[in-house]
């Protein structure tokens, strides 16, 4: 069918590598306004929260962070089940490149948390069921790309690390609900830091424009990333030869 | 033996890798104790760094026998594979014909019998000498029987994934324990209900349905991993 053509030029490597070139100067276009309007938004414009002050401006980097540690997981565990299913070695090389730039927003979530932690709970950590879920969801990214590196024969790295990526995103849910259970068996009430019922538009729309910027910003690096990749991969492909022999 | 021609129904077939696994399991008994050896070793270890004091060790004992049940288990599922890779036997599994999903389940059904077992019967004998009462020990001990089967069906995914790759003891460990973390949650909150004079009804349905979605996928990731690594 004419309507799966893109689909299948997909599995193409020169094809992907052009096309994420031809994307990555738009994205990285709009991420900078975005993100831009977002924390100039957040940061300046904004008034100061009542209750937590100044330190609730971290919000515009911890929720849009936490949001994609989560949509990385997603996307390194459907671009793997592509790879596994049609052999797609595009989509292995996805993955690949997803994962530690999941893991460096995983990270970044978790530090952010803590630092709003500690002015307003007065402690670096708590085991509070997002922080913990979000902790376990690193560890989770931490073992794929072990596993990536434990093997010498890249095929067989790809394949591996793509049936555990699928199993991990069948346990995602699973981790989620038993964490948020233990924990509000142990505390009777959690922090529900993000949650809140309404927020005036002076804080929310810097806020939705953040989460798109940063959204933005993962799908830039992913081409980076990805480019590398391809790179890597086809080094000894004769159509890669004039591409980096002019660069 | 029956002649080469005779098909052979996926039920006996399972059957014989059952209790092919159950007879080396069997005569290989040294190896057999070890987990069990490493779960009664791990559960003194806390007595001794922390203090004997029973309204203390019935606090934390729940934590302490899970976490040594999932540690020793986690253990035990190293070897899980290895051998039959070595000598040929997985290979013959892939070949035989049938569907892999349903010989492997085979193979970790044995050997969650043959490690959860010997387990469930040492958790008594830790336990009470943590201080926990005698009438937690039933949950204790069902709640056991049904977390080491989802530990070691979701083990044996990890187990047949780092089969292909360089050895290393630890990457098992790192693959897998995220994954059985909720085991270890449910499972200690049930206990520690049961300690407490509660209904432990909730964490031990909680188990059950974990391991049900585990017996019934995690057969299906573990023959992928085995193919990819006959490859």
């Amino acid at each position: 069918m004419a309507t799966w053509t893109w689909f299948h030029r997909l599995a193409s490597p020169p094809h992907v590598y052009r096309i994420s070139g031809a994307f990555l100067p738009w994205l990285a276009l709009f991420t900078a306004l975005f993100i831009g309007y977002g924390f100039y938004g957040g940061l300046v414009l904004a008034p100061p929260d009542y209750q937590q002050k100044d330190a609730f401006r971290i919000i515009y980097v911890h929720a849009p962070s936490a949001w994609l540690s989560m949509l990385a997981y997603v996307t390194v565990a459907v671009a793997a089940a592509v790879g596994l299913i049609w052999r797609m070695k595009v989509a292995h090389a996805v993955a690949a490149s997803a994962a530690p730039i999941g893991a460096s927003f995983t990270f970044l979530a978790l530090l952010t948390g803590s630092l709003w932690g500690k002015p307003m709970w007065g402690t670096w950590w708590t085991w509070d069921a997002r922080l913990t879920s979000e902790l376990i969801l690193l560890f989770l990214y931490l073992g794929y790309l072990a596993l990536r590196g434990a093997f010498d024969d890249r095929a067989r790295a790809d394949q591996a690390s793509a049936v555990l990526a699928i199993v991990g995103v069948v346990n995602i849910p699973i981790i989620h609900f038993s964490v948020v259970w233990w924990n509000s068996l142990h505390q009777g009430s959690t922090v529900m830091k993000l949650a809140r019922p309404s927020m005036p538009g002076s804080m929310l729309w810097p806020l939705l424009s953040s989460l798109l910027g940063f959204t933005l910003l993962f799908a830039a690096l992913l081409c980076v990333r990805l480019r590398a990749e391809i790179i890597d991969r086809e080094r000894t492909a004769s159509w890669l030869r004039p591409i980096v022999g002019a660069a | 033996m029956s002649g080469a021609r005779d098909p052979v129904s996926l039920p006996s077939a399972a059957a014989r890798v059952f209790g092919r696994e159950c007879r080396l399991g069997v005569r290989r008994v040294g190896e057999l104790l070890q987990p069990v050896t490493f779960f009664l070793m791990v559960t003194t270890l806390f007595p001794l760094a922390l203090s004997p004091e029973p309204s203390l060790m019935r606090n934390i004992a729940p934590g302490v026998v899970w976490v040594g049940a999932l540690l020793s288990s986690l253990l035990s599922l190293e070897g899980l594979f290895r051998a039959d890779l070595d000598d040929g036997t997985l290979e013959q599994l892939v070949l035989a014909g049938q569907p892999l999903a349903g010989l492997v389940a085979a193979k970790v059904l044995a050997h969650w019998l043959l490690v959860g077992v010997p387990l469930v019967l040492a958790a008594p004998l830790a336990a009470s000498s943590l201080s926990v009462p005698a009438a937690a020990l039933p949950v204790l001990m069902l709640g056991l029987a049904l977390g080491t089967g989802v530990i070691v069906f979701v083990g044996a995914v990890g187990a047949a994934l780092t089969l292909a790759g360089r050895r290393g003891s630890v990457l098992l460990s790192l693959l897998v324990l995220p994954l059985v973390m909720p085991v270890l949650i449910f499972g200690a909150r049930a206990t520690d209900e049961a300690v407490r004079g509660d209904s432990a009804a909730g964490g031990l349905w909680l188990l059950l349905a974990m391991l049900i979605l585990a017996v019934t996928l995690a057969p299906l990731a573990v023959a992928a991993a085995v193919r990819i690594c006959l490859e």
